[in-house]
């Protein structure tokens, strides 16, 4: 056992690191610019900024009382749990990712990745970061916008709150939900998006079953990105009428538990995809 | 280090549809032509060899490189796909320069490189454009340029002279002889046979999956001995030639040449046939000013092992 170990880390030391660093870099800033500066990503932009846009309308047109306060921070809280997590992150998490590989099957330009002299575990690795840094930066600081705009109208008392009291711990949460929430979605489509030549109708399964995900058993549960991020929310939501069986309340799990679950089921399915990925077989006339 | 690409007994079906079947192919170092129909297999022999396809059974070595092991293959393979598609947004330089820059070399190397390549394709200042906007003659030459960028031992082309004006095949066909004389592989599929005479020095034929024949276009025609081989003789009498010939019961077909001054003859033993024309000759009936094969090209070849409708005789 201890011989297997040595022999694994001894293997693991002789792997080019170095070259595979340099592909990485640059697969990775190929792929931002790729997914950041097209027309095609639009509508993810979209998805993004709809309610800072509509934040800011609120606070241009609405009056702004201190008392308020626990009411915007309420509304933000359901921003993020409703909208961003169920809606906003999962259909740009779509967009983005089931474009890396699918998308350029579809477009019948994949072939030259395949073509270079990159690992294709490196190549789906770095596609997943890119992807990644792609919906962090869009949905991040969407969310940072959304934050900042929803105190900026209380004045001196919403500055209090965000620097003095739980405003800037909350801010980390939600950034934290969006971060995890891009790398699972990012993770799950990029998975379908290689098992499935139109990945959509899958997307919506996986979609229907984060709705039904909370009356699952608890074992049943652990196999969600949705489950894992309610539990870090800084603000419960309490929601009434169809929207209470998105906020069902679950078995309480650590917020360091749920961040490391849903890091895991991460990891699991980036493991498959590489696998999925070294037997990709390049058949456009089938697309 | 092994400098033949092999394909021991390699088959690939795509679900039920036969890609290839039992191809055992070693093709040395030169230019290799792949010649057959459309649907014959061509595209996956090559997507084979560069691992863009798994053979479902089989297998295949480059020069002493599994097409799996992608890192080391794409070193010393360039692969021209004919697949008209690039990633969105790019210039042809920004294309390249992309592609070097995966073989983790420095920035300032792949500058170079770029340059180098798109000069060697005479691509120009339509470098700096965005490809979307090319002609296809100018697709193929990017493609072609990012295929040779990184100085390759092996180079796949899959219909390279397809979309090429006169002027750009005559460059490329230049190109090809060029690399071939500096001892690269080259594997081309082509349709274009009677250009594949001029750069081959083997042809690989096929057809429906399976392999026909392979090897110099001349040892090609030889093994092709149940076929009568055309022999055309430039001579001042053809038509006495001719009927001497037939007199002799040699020849089983003869066409006089469209200027007068020769004549096609057919026969199915070109060895007694050259003995008979050599004793015509010794009688100072007719003069003889030439004898050449007319039909030992690939397009001949081609017609009697695969016939003009793309199915094998």
């Amino acid at each position: 056992m201890r011989e297997r170990m040595a022999n694994f880390w001894k293997h693991l030391a002789q792997q080019p690191w170095g070259l595979w660093w340099i592909q990485a870099r640059r697969l990775v800033r190929i792929e931002v610019r790729r997914n950041l500066f097209s027309w095609k990503a639009t509508w993810i932009y979209f998805l993004a900024f709809i309610p800072t846009f509509i934040i800011f309308i609120h606070l241009m047109a609405d009056r702004h009382n201190a008392s308020w306060m626990s009411d915007d921070t309420n509304v933000l809280a359901g921003i993020v749990q409703l909208y961003y997590i169920r809606l906003g992150v999962f259909f740009g998490c779509l967009g983005i990712f089931s474009r890396l590989i699918r998308g350029e099957m579809i477009e019948r330009s994949l072939h030259f990745y395949l073509l270079s002299p990159v690992k294709r575990e490196v190549l789906l690795l770095c596609k997943f970061v890119a992807g990644s840094i792609s919906a962090v930066l869009l949905f991040g600081s969407a969310m940072v916008a959304d934050f900042a705009l929803m105190y900026a109208g209380f004045g001196a008392a919403g500055t209090d709150y965000v620097f003095n009291g739980p405003g800037l711990g909350q801010l980390e949460a939600y950034v934290a939900i969006v971060v995890l929430a891009c790398l699972g979605y990012g993770a799950v489509f990029l998975l379908l998006s290689m098992m499935f030549r139109n990945p959509t109708p899958a997307a919506m399964l996986v979609l229907g079953w984060e709705a039904i995900n909370p009356v699952m058993p608890s074992i049943l549960q652990k196999i969600s990105v949705a489950s894992y991020l309610r539990h870090l929310m800084p603000v419960s939501v309490s929601a009434n009428g169809i929207f209470a069986l998105l906020t069902v309340q679950t078995e309480p799990v650590s917020a360091w538990a749920a961040t490391l679950g849903l890091l895991v089921l991460i990891a699991a399915v980036l493991v498959y995809s590489c696998y999925r990925m070294r037997s990709l077989e390049i058949r456009y006339t089938t697309e | 280090m092994n400098d033949k690409i092999i394909f021991e007994d390699v088959s690939k079906f795509y679900g039920e549809v036969l890609g290839v079947n039992r191809v055992s192919l070693s093709i040395p170092p030169g230019i290799t032509t792949l010649v057959g129909p459309n649907g014959s297999g061509k595209t996956t022999l090559m997507n084979l060899m560069t691992g863009l396809v798994q053979p479902s059974s089989g297998s295949i070595s480059v020069m002493g490189l599994s097409p799996s092991n992608s890192p080391e293959l794409f070193r010393i393979l360039g692969y021209c796909t004919q697949f008209d598609f690039f990633p969105r947004g790019l210039t042809g330089w920004q294309f390249i320069f992309d592609s070097l820059m995966l073989h983790g070399i420095s920035e300032a190397q792949a500058i170079q490189l770029t340059i180098e390549a798109i000069e060697r394709v005479q691509l120009g200042e339509a470098a700096g454009r965005k490809i979307a906007g090319y002609s296809k003659g100018m697709r193929q030459k990017v493609r072609l340029a990012q295929a040779i960028a990184h100085h390759p031992r092996v180079l796949v082309l899959d219909e390279p002279l397809n979309g090429l004006d006169p002027m750009a095949r005559a460059e490329s066909i230049a190109l090809f002889q060029e690399l071939g004389r500096q001892g690269m592989h080259l594997l081309i599929s082509s349709h274009i046979l009677d250009e594949v005479d001029r750069i081959s020095d083997r042809v690989v034929l096929i057809t429906g999956g399976y392999l026909i024949a392979e090897g110099s276009i001349q040892q090609v025609r030889q093994e092709v001995r149940e076929k009568p081989m055309q022999v055309l003789i430039r001579c001042d009498q053809p038509a006495v030639l001719a009927s001497k010939m037939f007199a002799i019961n040699h020849c089983v077909e003869a066409r006089l040449h469209a200027d007068g001054r020769g004549v096609f003859l057919r026969t199915a033993d070109i060895d007694q046939f050259y003995s008979m024309l050599n004793g015509i000759a010794a009688e100072g009936l007719v003069k003889i000013e030439a004898v050449a094969p007319a039909d030992d090209d690939a397009s001949a070849i081609y017609q009697y092992l695969i016939g003009s409708d793309g199915s094998a005789s």
